[in-house]
């Protein structure tokens, strides 16, 4: 079991025909993930390692059926094909493209709740079910399929970093999600650790953050009150100064607030297990998931 | 990117929100011209970096007479000014914004910023300008009105109204004011800002609005649709190597410790740096040379790291995905051999191909230490700075 992506996930890729999209679509193929259609505006009519490419997403969806989007849009389309594949009626949009003006993230993240689609990113690096469905642009080799632990993250490399230390304990992983580095994104920390919480194959949770906004601090609430599977959690960016963007745009703290430090006691007050060694938080894990591994 | 005062009052102009008479000078005949130009005195002669608190350095300085603004403005031209924004080591000042110096009056606050967490766009305003907002806010937070605006709906009359509510205006000293947040929010939204703020907001004698201070900051990401505000970037504000790292597309923060640190994707590389620090050291940097950094740009980041005189040690950690091992490995001994190495360098790889980046290492035959994982490279790192 999983959330949000499994066997019945059937992918639209929009900018299938640029160059990341091309790779990425050729990679998460040979994952085994379903692609049934590309969009890319006036290459309608081609084909793409024999998937079929339209010029718009209603018409991809009119002879496919494509049930996710996966978006390798330059930054400055990138708003417009999220749009897009709201208004097209697709329910589960990824949006890989890092770099998205924020005021354009504002416009976007007010429409989507009025269309009820789920956008996971900008900036994210995807997401995985392990064995069922790769919509992203992660290493594949470095999973562990079957669970019982969901991941959820802001980060993509420090994901990978997360997982793979996971995997060499021999802890599996039901689902991987990256929901992105920028300040303004679709799905949050509360809806994948709400999601997890519903999942009977995820028997515990990895939350990985860092400095900028509050989103751990929402979350470590939310799991205070809602949650009762395990969480393990990590920030990132205890050394950042402040009011410097570090890297991901979202990652800054301003006036006080953001910290790693506020975060982390944020975590622990809402019950979450923080790890503060990265170099040790599979083994981490592997302690505090002992009584929830098979 | 963060504009001057002075490039600020420039847009302000231009959407006919009210500013003081002047303009900048770069030396002191500048300055007289910009002066001869105006009315008369008194003028205020302002510092122009990208850092608050200008006056408690003695950045910003009231004269009264020609002479004076001669003596001030050649006192504030060429001066390293400290405050307490800018760092013990101060800013060098290469502008004065001179300007006519507003009739005292009542001080307001007023700024729009994008608020993330509601995805929105949030007005505050205060009764009590030229105040530390952020301590306002903490201490006394109904002392400013907070007006969230729906992007997609734009500003309405009620925000217009609700934004002014606390701030104790005349009705006669109101009317100005839905105009004056309109060309704000309309300045705010087409020139995509992060943050505008004006601090402070006289209300003149005559009752209406000036906009004594401006500070603004744009979105780098949207710097592609405004041409027109690229000129105003100041590459004299940011560290040089950082305004080299980003002629390379690199995306890299200066710090004040000793050991540079190079990694693939920004959570990781914060995360690296603050295993540096848990090992009992600083780091010299930030640096990301992005998930899916090619050899080329892993060999630009290390000549830039290896620009810092500070650095006495790297830390490179390459978690490959897209980025194989392998490509990695060809691009680290590329850039050792020509940029040379000469303070201790710590590898840390995992990924694809990383069996492929190992062999390339080894068989390179440099100076270098290896780490097997993420708690290997934590004990090496200490070990090095040791």
């Amino acid at each position: 079991m999983s959330i949000f992506v499994d066997h019945s996930t059937r992918l639209v890729v929009q900018g299938i025909t640029g160059r990341e999209g091309r790779f990425h679509n050729r990679q998460c193929r040979d994952y085994g993930t379903r692609i049934v259609a590309g969009v890319t505006p006036g290459k309608g009519g081609s084909e793409v390692d024999g998937i079929p490419v339209f010029n718009t997403v209603r018409s991809a969806l009119a002879r496919t059926e494509a049930n996710t989007s996966l978006i390798f849009v330059p930054p400055a389309f990138a708003a417009d094909a999220i749009c897009e594949a709201a208004d097209a009626g697709v329910p589960l949009i990824i949006c890989i493209t890092e770099g998205i003006p924020v005021h354009d993230m504002l416009r976007v993240k007010q429409y989507l709740r009025l269309t009820g689609a789920r956008l996971i990113g900008p900036n994210s690096p995807g997401i995985i079910s392990p064995g069922l469905c790769k919509a992203g642009i992660m290493p594949a080799a470095i999973h562990l399929a079957g669970g019982p632990i969901g991941v959820v993250s802001r980060s993509g490399t420090l994901t990978y970093e997360v997982v793979h230390q996971l995997t060499r304990q021999g802890i599996g992983q039901t689902t991987c999600i990256g929901i992105g580095g920028d300040p303004v994104t679709g799905t949050s920390f509360i809806d994948c650790l709400a999601a997890f919480a519903q999942d009977p194959a995820t028997r515990g949770m990895v939350m990985v953050g860092e400095i900028g906004g509050k989103a751990e601090e929402e979350a470590a609430l939310y799991v205070r009150q809602h949650v009762t599977k395990p969480v393990a959690g990590f920030i990132a960016g205890l050394t950042a100064p402040p009011g410097r963007r570090m890297g991901h745009a979202g990652a800054i703290v301003s006036g006080g607030s953001g910290t790693a430090l506020g975060k982390i006691a944020a975590m622990r007050e809402g019950g979450i297990q923080v790890c503060e060694d990265l170099g040790r938080l599979g083994e981490f894990c592997r302690e505090i998931f002992s009584h929830v591994l098979a | 990117m963060k504009i001057h005062e002075y490039q600020a009052k420039e847009l302000f102009r231009r959407y006919a929100i009210p500013v003081p008479e002047g303009g900048v000078a770069a030396t002191i005949d500048e300055a007289l011209a910009v002066a001869d130009g105006l009315p008369g005195y008194p003028l205020v002669v302002k510092a122009q970096i990208h850092a608050g608190g200008r006056g408690r350095g003695g950045g910003v300085q009231l004269v009264a007479r020609r002479e004076e603004l001669r003596q001030r403005a050649g006192a504030i031209l060429g001066m390293t000014l400290i405050t307490p924004q800018t760092g013990p080591e101060g800013r060098l000042v290469r502008r004065v914004l001179v300007e006519q110096a507003a009739d005292s009056g009542r001080e307001l606050y007023l700024s729009l910023l994008v608020d993330r967490d509601s995805a929105s766009i949030v007005i505050m305003a205060g009764a009590a300008g030229g105040m530390d907002i952020e301590k306002t806010a903490a201490i006394a937070p109904e002392k400013i009105s907070r007006v969230q605006v729906n992007p997609l709906q734009g500003l309405q009359p009620h925000h217009i109204r609700q934004a002014l509510s606390g701030l104790g205006l005349t009705p006669d000293a109101m009317k100005q004011w839905p105009a004056l947040l309109a060309a704000l929010y309309r300045l705010f939204v087409e020139n995509d800002c992060l943050l505008l703020e004006i601090n402070p907001l006289v209300i003149t004698g005559a009752g209406s609005p000036l906009a004594v201070d401006a500070k603004m900051e744009l979105d780098d990401n949207a710097l592609f649709r405004h041409a027109d505000l690229l000129q105003y970037r100041d590459i004299h504000e940011d560290d040089p190597l950082e305004a080299r790292a980003r002629e390379d597309n690199l995306k890299y923060i200066r710090l004040s410790g000793n050991v540079g640190v190079m990694v693939n994707g920004a959570g990781l590389a914060m995360a690296s740096m603050d295993i540096i620090k848990k090992a009992g050291a600083a780091p010299a940097n930030f640096l990301d040379v992005g998930g899916g950094a090619s050899a080329e740009m892993v060999e630009k980041g290390f000549a830039i790291i290896s620009g810092d005189p500070h650095v006495k040690g790297i830390f490179i950690n390459i978690f490959g995905g897209i980025l194989r091992c392998d490509v990695l490995a060809s691009g680290i001994v590329a850039a050792v051999k020509r940029c040379g190495v000469a303070v201790p360098l710590l590898i840390r790889m995992e990924g694809t191909n990383v069996e492929q980046g190992r062999q390339i290492l080894a068989d390179a035959g440099l100076q270098l230490i290896t780490a097997a994982d993420m708690a290997d490279a934590a004990a090496k790192v200490a070990e090095m700075v040791a």
